[in-house]
């Protein structure tokens, strides 16, 4: 193995927490006697409900449009009858409009044929891609077919397959890498077919040597005279797996601020994405299941399970045998950048990867003191801006002076306040900043 | 003296003197050729403002205010809430414009949260800020439109006209001048500017269906409707899930309704509103008022 | 915090050894009544009361540490209420203040009572047994500092009270010598220091900065001639160790980016320098940290992080 890629600017090394799930494969979960699919799944305008009250359902049949603007369709992951259009809470949003679905467990289900890509063009991949619903399910939800078709202005030549898995306690990537390698390279080639070019690299963390190890193998196998694979090992190091730090790390490339990675010429994907889109092109399957970690001390049994896009965190808690009495916080996401929620009727979307039940002794609910000017977010933010002085702005009643600090290249890793000695929320500091800012 | 100390003074006070000369006519022109042209007018009308710079007028500060005043023909007099009818009077006077009555206007918090006994859905570590504690997951309020309480209101009112009392804002009707600062703050938008005479208020802001409601509130709107069927004056009308009601028709058709609204309501959110005395409040409950 | 507190007892317990019991009741009494300050200018303004942090306790020692040990104990009373009071809540409590308040407190001693503040010195007790043989080098103990023997007699004079050559600097870096009670153990500043550092609690860019400057200035210009100053004995003399590792380190008072790090440090080391060169002061290390502890939000303006990737054309 040659040496380890990262970026070079900041970054923190929380404790990784995944031996909990990392050995422990996907296990699918039966599904449960109703969905909530929530119709905003993605970035841009929610979808509108294509079906019916008490309307009939099968399984993979479109259930949502989007007339105009960003975004993709949304299937019925089941067969079954629509019980109800309404509002359900929303991991982000306080609640959102959503389709309740009543699952029929008589029904069978959908089987896919396998079919030979290579004969598509481009431009009818990239249509199957947008029809099955596909968006960046990493953790932005921006619609996939629009990231494989770059403004004709900025060549592309490299695909980068987003395998880091920086966020502690988060293996559904890992499991998937170790489980379905050749489906994520095939994916891949896909997309390489589509964007016309030749190069792909996946980076993956070093902490899951077994994931590199396959995904070198199934690189290796499905490299050919078209397409060029490579695995490239990265530093354990919180974020490296934001899109700007890993395309730093591995090529060396800087993507300006409020640029697409487009502009320095590369396209970057996760890898559960690649291996949706493999199902979608080669099954004809659309995206409406997910596999999620569910982690932490707060439930009976951690997992790393596959649901369908739409099960309740009430479900999946019933399956896995309830919470622990320790339970204090929910988070859907990762501890460092994910929601804590407040209800357990969230349904999961497309864009969960992980739903963490944390007990106390795993968070921290100390309050925050003032600033005391140490720097450590300095050292510790990968972009190189001053949180400390956006928080200071913000709690001077100064959020529309943060401009100046560079509050809008903040994606919100949380390194900051992971650092912060006077545990300041320095990420909620900026997200008001970016708020009042804007206004 | 020393003469040669008195030449040495003598040339201090001429070289000075010239320096002194030197810049005041350079000064004297600079004034001269780039003086900005002002209005007196506008002087005028800024010193009778009471400069506040509370933004209720929606200029820029007071200045703004008194630049639109003299300018724009279509600015009426009376905007200015801190300073009433008197400062009114004397911008009318100084405008030439036709004075038009200044109304009477305090803000109101259009929530029960206290009432209703609205639970918490979660507990909110972080900054103590309305606006903060909205972005997750809109509060830590089990009804959505529920005050959050953490004073966001109050810190930016320029009157102090707002206190909180056990987390919720009280409304100080001596003080408050409806400039529409907290209105403007408020992340949940559940604070009016309504007239003083009204005869009605309706203390909740809920746009949520019935049941929902129901769920999480004791008092709070269940969109019933009652109350819209009620009013003889058709001053009641539910508008975008949201009771509103028209104070100006509810004032014109006068008290022989008896308020029927009130008397009609079910929850018990339709309450008697008597200005500037005390918002009336359920009794029985025990609430502090401040006013 | 605590780390640094006990980061700051081996200097303090080699002091009492060197100069004798008062010491402790010296620096008791300045961390007593500097978390009593701390306690009640917050009750007094409202604020959390924060004393268990421990920022309060560190403020009290440093300030005990950068005083002569023959003072009265109640000087440094005085001086914590100058530090936490004015120098920190007046200001807006913890990570408002401007200026270090343990140097502010010494500023404040040294301008009231300059007499006590420069000549309260105790020679160190010869009569320890385990350290006497330390003091074999030193052939007349004076009750001056060596920087004030160098400044007001010549180093003549110095070096007939303290020697010269390796015995003078191990005696020096050992803390065998008149000073404040906490500056004059070298080493084991220098061991607390590195600790902090092994810990991540404080960066190398400061310490080195400072000391460096010293060094390389006072063998410019300390000597006779250019280029013929001793550079380890203008680090070693003073409470240039003190101030580069637990002074002008303070979170609070130094600049957050670490190239502005540097040109503070580089700032306090030539203003040191100055001050001892040139200066009425033998010593300069506490006015030149207040002073360059003015500069630092000057110094985090002019040198911002380099960002990642700045938006094309500055910035919106």
């Amino acid at each position: 193995m040659t040496s380890l890629l990262t970026f070079p600017k900041g970054g923190v090394h929380p404790p990784e927490s995944k031996a909990q799930t990392s050995q422990l494969s996907i296990e699918s979960m039966p599904v449960p006697d109703e969905l909530e699919l929530i119709l905003g799944q993605h970035i841009g305008a929610p979808c509108t409900p294509t079906v019916a009250k008490r309307g009939e359902v099968n399984e993979g049949d479109i259930i949502g449009e989007v007339s105009k603007g960003l975004g993709v369709p949304l299937h019925s992951p089941v067969a079954g009858k629509v019980k109800d259009l309404g509002s359900s809470a929303h991991p982000m949003r306080v609640s959102s409009p959503s389709i309740t679905i009543a699952v029929n467990h008589e029904a069978e289900p959908r089987r896919y044929q396998e079919r030979d890509w290579h004969s598509y063009e481009p431009k009818e991949l990239l249509g199957m891609v947008k029809d099955a619903g596909i968006i960046g399910i990493g953790g932005a939800g921006f619609p996939t077919h629009v990231k494989l078709s770059p403004p004709p202005d900025n060549p592309i030549d490299t695909l980068l397959l987003n395998g880091a898995e920086c966020e502690p306690y988060i293996t559904s990537d890992h499991r998937q890498m170790l489980e379905y390698a050749a489906d994520i390279v095939e994916g891949a080639k896909i997309i390489l077919k589509i964007l016309g070019i030749k190069q792909c690299a996946i980076g993956i963390e070093s902490n899951k040597p077994d994931a590199i190890l396959a995904m070198t193998e199934a690189a290796r196998a499905g490299s050919t005279a078209d397409f060029s694979l490579s695995v490239k090992a990265l530093t354990v190091k919180y974020p490296q797996g934001s899109e700007k730090q890993l395309i730093q790390a591995i090529t060396g490339r800087k993507v300006p601020a409020m640029a697409l990675p487009s502009a320095v010429g590369v396209v970057v994907h996760n890898v559960s994405t690649a291996r949706a889109i493999r199902d979608a092109v080669v099954l004809g399957k659309p995206l409406c299941d997910k596999v999620v970690t569910i982690a932490g001390k707060g439930i009976a049994r951690p997992a790393n399970l596959l649901v369908k896009v739409g099960t309740k965190i009430s479900d999946i808690v019933n399956y896995l045998g309830g919470l622990k009495p320790d339970l204090a916080k929910i988070v859907m996401g990762g501890p460092m950048m994910g929601f804590a929620v407040s209800n357990l009727e969230i349904p999961v979307t497309k864009t969960t990867s992980a739903i963490l039940f944390l007990a106390a002794d795993e968070i921290d609910t100390a309050p925050h003191s003032q600033c005391i000017r140490c720097g450590w977010c300095l050292d510790a933010c990968p972009m190189g801006l001053e949180p400390k002085e956006i928080a200071i702005y913000v709690e001077a009643g100064r959020p529309q002076d943060t401009a100046q600090f560079g509050v809008f290249e903040c994606f919100e890793c949380g390194s900051c306040a992971y650092v912060c000695p006077a545990k300041r929320p320095i990420v909620q500091f900026v997200r008001l900043a970016k708020m009042k800012a804007k206004r | 003296m020393d003469p040669a100390l008195i030449k040495i003074a003598i040339g201090g006070v001429v070289l000075l003197g010239c320096i002194g000369l030197f810049f005041g006519i350079g000064l004297a022109i600079a004034a001269h050729k780039f003086a900005v042209e002002t209005n007196p007018l506008i002087e005028e009308v800024l010193e009778s403002l009471p400069l506040a710079q509370c933004g209720g007028c929606g200029y820029p500060g007071c200045e703004g205010y008194a630049i639109a005043v003299v300018t724009d023909p279509d600015v009426p007099p009376n905007l200015c809430f801190p300073g009433k009818e008197r400062v009114a009077a004397v911008v009318a006077e100084l405008t030439g414009k036709k004075l038009t009555a200044v109304e009477d206007q305090i803000a109101v918090v259009r929530c029960s949260r206290e009432e209703g006994r609205v639970s918490h859905k979660h507990e909110y570590i972080g900054f103590a800020s309305c606006t903060a504690a909205n972005l997750g997951f809109g509060g830590p309020s089990s009804c959505q439109y529920a005050c959050i309480g953490l004073g966001e209101c109050a810190e930016v009112c320029p009157f102090d006209a707002i206190t909180m009392v056990e987390n919720f804002p009280v409304v100080n009707p001596d003080k408050c001048v409806s400039c529409g600062a907290c209105v403007r703050t408020c992340p949940k938008k559940i604070i009016e500017i309504q007239t003083l005479k009204a005869r009605v208020y309706v203390p909740c802001s809920t746009m949520d269906m019935g049941n929902k409601v129901k769920a999480v509130c004791q008092v709070g709107c269940i969109a019933c409707k009652l109350c819209v069927k009620a009013c003889p004056a058709g001053a009641v009308a539910y508008e975008n899930n949201r009771i509103k009601i028209d104070h100006k028709a509810c004032i014109a058709y006068g008290p022989s309704c008896n308020e029927a609204c009130v008397a009609k309501c079910p929850r018990d959110i339709f309450r008697t509103y008597q200005g500037r005395e005390v918002i009336a409040r359920k009794p029985e409950l025990g609430l502090k008022m401040a006013g | 915090m605590w780390t640094v507190v006990a980061c700051l007892i081996p200097p303090l317990l080699l002091s009492v050894f060197v100069f004798g019991i008062q010491v402790l009741l010296i620096t008791a009494v300045s961390v007593a009544s500097c978390v009593a300050v701390e306690a009640a200018s917050q009750k007094m303004l409202g604020r959390r009361v924060t004393v268990r942090d421990g920022s309060a306790v560190i403020t009290g020692m440093l300030l005990a540490f950068v005083i002569p040990p023959g003072v009265s104990p109640l000087l440094p009373v005085l001086g914590a209420v100058m530090a936490i009071y004015i120098g920190k809540h007046v200001l807006g409590g913890i990570g408002y203040n401007i200026f270090n308040p343990a140097l502010l407190g010494r500023a404040f001693l040294l301008a009231t009572f300059p007499v006590a503040m420069t000549s309260a010195w105790l020679p160190p007790l010869k009569d320890i047994a385990v350290f006497s043989y330390l003091g074999e080098g030193i052939n007349a103990v004076s009750t001056a500092t060596p920087l004030a023997v160098i400044k007001e007699q010549g180093m003549a004079a110095f070096t007939e009270m303290f020697g010269s050559g390796a015995s003078l600097y191990s005696s020096f870096f050992l803390g065998w010598r008149p000073g404040c009670i906490g500056e004059t153990s070298g080493f084991l500043i220098v061991l607390g220091g590195l600790y902090l550092m092994y810990r991540k609690y404080i960066t190398w860019h400061i310490p080195v900065s400072v000391i460096g400057t010293v060094a390389l200035l006072s063998w410019i210009f300390a000597g006779d001639t250019y280029f013929t100053g001793d550079p380890l004995l203008a680090v070693l003399s003073g409470g240039v160790l003190l101030g580069a590792f637990y002074m002008a380190n303070d979170y609070v008072t130094c600049p957050s980016n670490k190239i502005s790090q540097l040109v503070y440090g580089v700032g306090i080391g030539a203003l040191t320098v100055m001050i001892r060169l040139k200066g009425g002061y033998p010593e300069g290390i506490c006015y030149a940290i207040l002073l360059m502890n003015a500069m630092s939000p000057v110094l985090d303006g002019w040198f911002k992080p380099r960002r990642f990737a700045p938006p094309v054309g500055g910035g919106r």
